[in-house]
């Protein structure tokens, strides 16, 4: 049937064609990739793997094991294994939606201003004389992958150095924001399997070869997905190599607050940086800290040296975001610039992220000594050592496949696990499933 | 270990020894970027303190009082919402409710295609993403291909495709003597365009003209994409605002999808549904089979992925919970038709004052074109004294956006316009 009207919309327009052939050389011809056979032009196109992060929460969607546990994606848990909205983001919801004068329209191209205003001063410190002297440009955009990957595509175009040093290893996406920005990615060793802790003599040495004016992705704190961070004497170190090679910093802080439970002192890195009068680029986002993590909250912040080149880099990335998605979703950061602005909540805020890095900091203790309890072989301190969400375990991929199949714990490959996932209840099954994959083989 | 306070105070005190490197910065050569000609009018507009001044620059709705709206089902949606739901990540391709919501309001309620599973579809940031995202995957799977932008268009539409390094020609729309579609110079750019050219085409009410192709023109337009192999783009960013009636405004993309091309849309809630600032759209491919569908929409969600991961929920949850609601549905229905009406209403309003006022010219085209804009056929010189002279905010392509008139401003707008067109 189908094809039978094909056949008279062909006939038809041959018919009208024939008016056109006499003026141009077009042919009419049944090309093999003609439409009328119902072929795509996208046909070739494969099916592309499933995401190694997010392709992990996929997996463990499909399984109906009662037992199951989810440590994938950094997504924090409650003590029940329930996602969390803070009571603060619930009582600016409500505020936001009680306030009938409150209107939907586009925000302008660099966000919400209050939300930017206060971003910058949370991460840089509300005294900051980079702030106070006006060289700080910050745009919010779509959570720290979007502020990633627009200040990317800012370097791209406008720095001098398309080079990108990012730390073995890293969060998974950050290779392909920065590849697809136009800039070409290069390592510097930063995990020691051997100690489970920072090769910093290796960093030392990547970064001090690396050419003048090379950019060097820095993780602000609580390093995903090793949870190793520099101390603050190797923070000053670290500071003086890159300054001393006149590398740009670019830091990705998505756990501020996370780390240690604080805001301020999660922070110190970046705000050393800024202290030495030098430029940089930091990419907040508040998944996790504010727990707002499908509304896309983040922005990006370049510290440039004084307000007329921030004025000008900032009309600058309103040319990268416009064409991206015009301006960013305002929901989320109403709900950010609510919190930041109101004392109370602010406070009540700094409670409730305390509270979710300490359930996070209790876990680990409870796991490390699960372990020890079952006399797991291996020295496992280095769960209590490493900070933030994550802790890489140091597991191989026969042994995460190995839990997956026989325990139903879901993890990336990598041995990376999400602390948040984790529960007083569900420890002790993650336990066995460790120590069984130690023990049965290497 | 954690980083105290006091630890980095002593530290940062004894950094004087080695600052950063020079004093000049990075980005001295940072040229300063040209305002946008759209979003830049607004800004203008705000920053003027005269109490006449009238915004008819951007593309959003106001009502008859010069106000934005937040449509009551909107409204009502965000009351069911809030408190209720956590704001866990979507999937890459976002809310999987929302985008068969929306397939069904461009396929049609029963589409066969979407019953086979055939459309690769995903929640993107509006219209904007949606077409960028196309872009990205046009250049990244059909490498040499071109696109082809209507004169005029959006005036982001270039910027989006150039930022996906996508080459991009042009072809014949507009007829500025008739203010009318140059319909026999379109069909002449299209068939001229190779063989299987990827051609962007406004499936309604046309950004920033107003000029529709009838619906035998849309047929006609179908059959030669037939006979040369064309893929077409939509971009459907005013369903149901330019007649009332989203089915009826969808006729172009059903007229393609009857004559089997495998087509591409991008839809936006921003207008529509008022949703401008959430950033609420879908980006869906036809393909041949599932299988196909499966595959592109794995690739679309590689090229979201290091973009933003994963889009805004709260936008999708508004939208699902409207559309999911059969009471809520019909509210929207209703609420769309009565701001399509009131910009239909301003229409024959503003041209009946300037026909009134005793014109020299034509102004027909006013209630001719459809959707939200009118282009006016004015000068930039004569758009810059409706500005300098009467605080008329517009774009300078002489665009006027309908929405921003009010029978309030109506006559003010009507007199500055005859004002500075009488003597052309």
């Amino acid at each position: 049937m189908a094809s039978d009207r094909r056949i008279g919309v062909l006939a038809r327009h041959l018919g009208v064609e024939m008016d056109f052939e006499s003026h141009t050389a077009t042919a009419i011809s049944a090309s093999p990739t003609s439409g009328f056979q119902g072929n795509s032009v996208f046909s070739h196109v494969v099916r592309a793997p499933e995401d190694p992060i997010l392709g992990v929460t996929v997996a463990y969607n499909k399984d109906p094991s009662p037992v199951k546990l989810n440590l994938g994606v950094g997504a924090y848990r409650t003590d029940e294994g329930k996602p969390l909205v803070l009571n603060v983001v619930r009582k600016a919801e409500q505020q936001l939606v009680n306030d009938r004068s409150r209107v939907k329209e586009y925000l302008p191209i660099t966000g919400l201003a209050d939300f930017n205003k206060l971003s910058a001063k949370l991460i840089f410190g509300a005294d900051s004389p980079a702030i106070q002297e006006n060289r700080v440009t910050t745009v919010q955009c779509l959570s720290g992958t979007g502020s990633l990957r627009v200040g990317a595509e800012f370097l791209a175009r406008h720095y001098h150095q398309r080079t990108i040093y990012i730390p073995q290893p890293t969060w998974g996406n950050h290779p392909k924001v920065f590849t697809l920005a136009g800039l070409s990615v290069k390592t510097y060793r930063y995990y020691d399997p051997a100690t489970r802790g920072l090769n910093f003599q290796g960093l030392l040495e990547d970064l001090g070869s690396a050419p003048s004016g090379a950019i060097v992705l820095l993780h602000a704190c609580a390093h995903n997905p090793t949870g190793v961070d520099p101390t603050p004497q190797q923070w000053e170190n670290i500071r003086q190599l890159i300054r001393s090679k006149g590398l740009l910093p670019f830091f990705d802080s998505a756990y501020q607050g996370f780390a240690s439970g604080s805001l301020d002192s999660d922070a110190q890195p970046v705000r050393m940086f800024v202290a030495d009068g030098g430029e940089l680029l930091v990419a907040q986002s508040y998944a996790k800290n504010m727990g707002l993590y499908g509304e896309r909250v983040g922005a990006l912040s370049i510290v440039c040296r004084n307000a007329d080149v921030a004025g000008r880099v900032e009309s600058q990335l309103k040319l990268v975001i416009r064409p991206m998605y015009s301006n960013p979703p305002i929901h989320g950061a109403s709900i950010v610039a609510v919190i930041l602005k109101d004392r109370n909540l602010y406070n009540e805020w700094t409670i409730e992220l305390k509270a979710m890095a300490d359930r996070i900091i209790s876990m680990r203790r409870q796991l490390f000594d699960a372990l020890r309890a079952r006399g797991t072989p291996g020295d496992w301190s280095h769960i209590i050592k490493q900070i933030g969400m994550f802790t890489f375990t140091g597991l191989n991929s026969e042994q995460v496949a190995f839990m997956t199949k026989e325990y139903h714990i879901y993890m990336t490959s990598d041995g990376r696990i999400s602390m948040a996932g984790l529960s007083s209840k569900t420890v002790p099954h993650l336990a066995d499933a460790i120590h069984a994959a130690v023990t049965r083989a290497a | 270990m954690a980083f105290t306070t006091a630890m980095a105070r002593r530290l940062i005190g004894r950094k004087s020894v080695i600052g950063a490197r020079s004093m000049s910065s990075w980005w001295r050569n940072v040229e300063p970027a040209p305002k946008d000609p759209i979003l830049g009018v607004t800004e203008a507009f705000l920053a003027d303190p005269s109490p006449d001044k009238v915004n008819v620059g951007v593309g959003a709705y106001r009502d008859d009082n010069g106000k934005p709206v937040v449509l009551e089902c909107v409204r009502e949606a965000e009351r069911r919402i809030a408190g209720k739901l956590n704001m866990e990540y979507l999937p890459m391709g976002g809310s999987v409710k929302m985008v068969e919501e929306t397939l069904k309001l461009a396929y049609g309620e029963n589409s066969e295609f979407i019953k086979d599973k055939r459309i690769a579809a995903v929640q993107s940031l509006s219209g904007t993403g949606a077409c960028r995202l196309f872009a990205d995957f046009q250049k990244r799977f059909s490498p040499d291909s071109q696109i082809y932008i209507p004169v005029p268009t959006w005036a982001n539409h270039h910027n989006i495709w150039r930022d996906a390094q996508v080459p991009q020609r042009t072809y014949h729309y507009y007829h500025p003597e008739s203010r009318g579609l140059n319909f026999a110079a379109l069909m002449d750019d299209i068939k001229n365009a190779p063989n299987g050219s990827f051609i962007l085409l406004h499936a309604c009410a046309h950004n920033p003209t107003g000029v529709d192709p009838s619906e035998e023109e849309w047929r006609e337009i179908s059959h030669l994409f037939k006979v040369k192999n064309h893929f077409a783009f939509f971009d459907m960013a005013y369903q149901g605002f330019a007649s009332g009636d989203p089915e009826r405004d969808a006729k172009s993309i059903r007229i393609f999808l009857e004559d089997g091309h495998h087509i591409g849309i991008a839809q936006s809630y921003a207008k529509n549904m008022g949703l401008y600032g959430q950033r609420v759209g879908c980006l869906s491919v036809l393909c041949e089979n599932e299988k196909q569908a499966v595959a592109v929409k794995s690739q679309l969600q590689q090229l979201a992925r290091p973009m933003y991961s994963n889009p805004p929920v709260h936008g999708a949850f508004i939208v699902s919970t409207i559309l999911g609601d059969p009471d809520l549905k019909k509210l929207w229905l209703k609420e769309v038709k009565v701001m399509a009406d009131r910009i239909i209403s301003m229409r024959a309003s503003l041209r009946e004052n300037l026909e009134k006022l005793g014109s020299p010219l034509s102004w027909k085209h006013i209630t001719k074109q459809i959707g939200m804009f009118c282009y006016s056929g004015m000068t930039p010189e004569q758009v810059d004294r409706l500005t300098k002279e009467y605080h008329i905010y517009m774009t300078r392509n002489g665009r006027i956006s309908m929405a921003g008139i009010t029978t309030g401003n109506v006559g003010y707008l009507a007199n500055a316009i005859h004002e500075v067109t009488k003597s052309a």
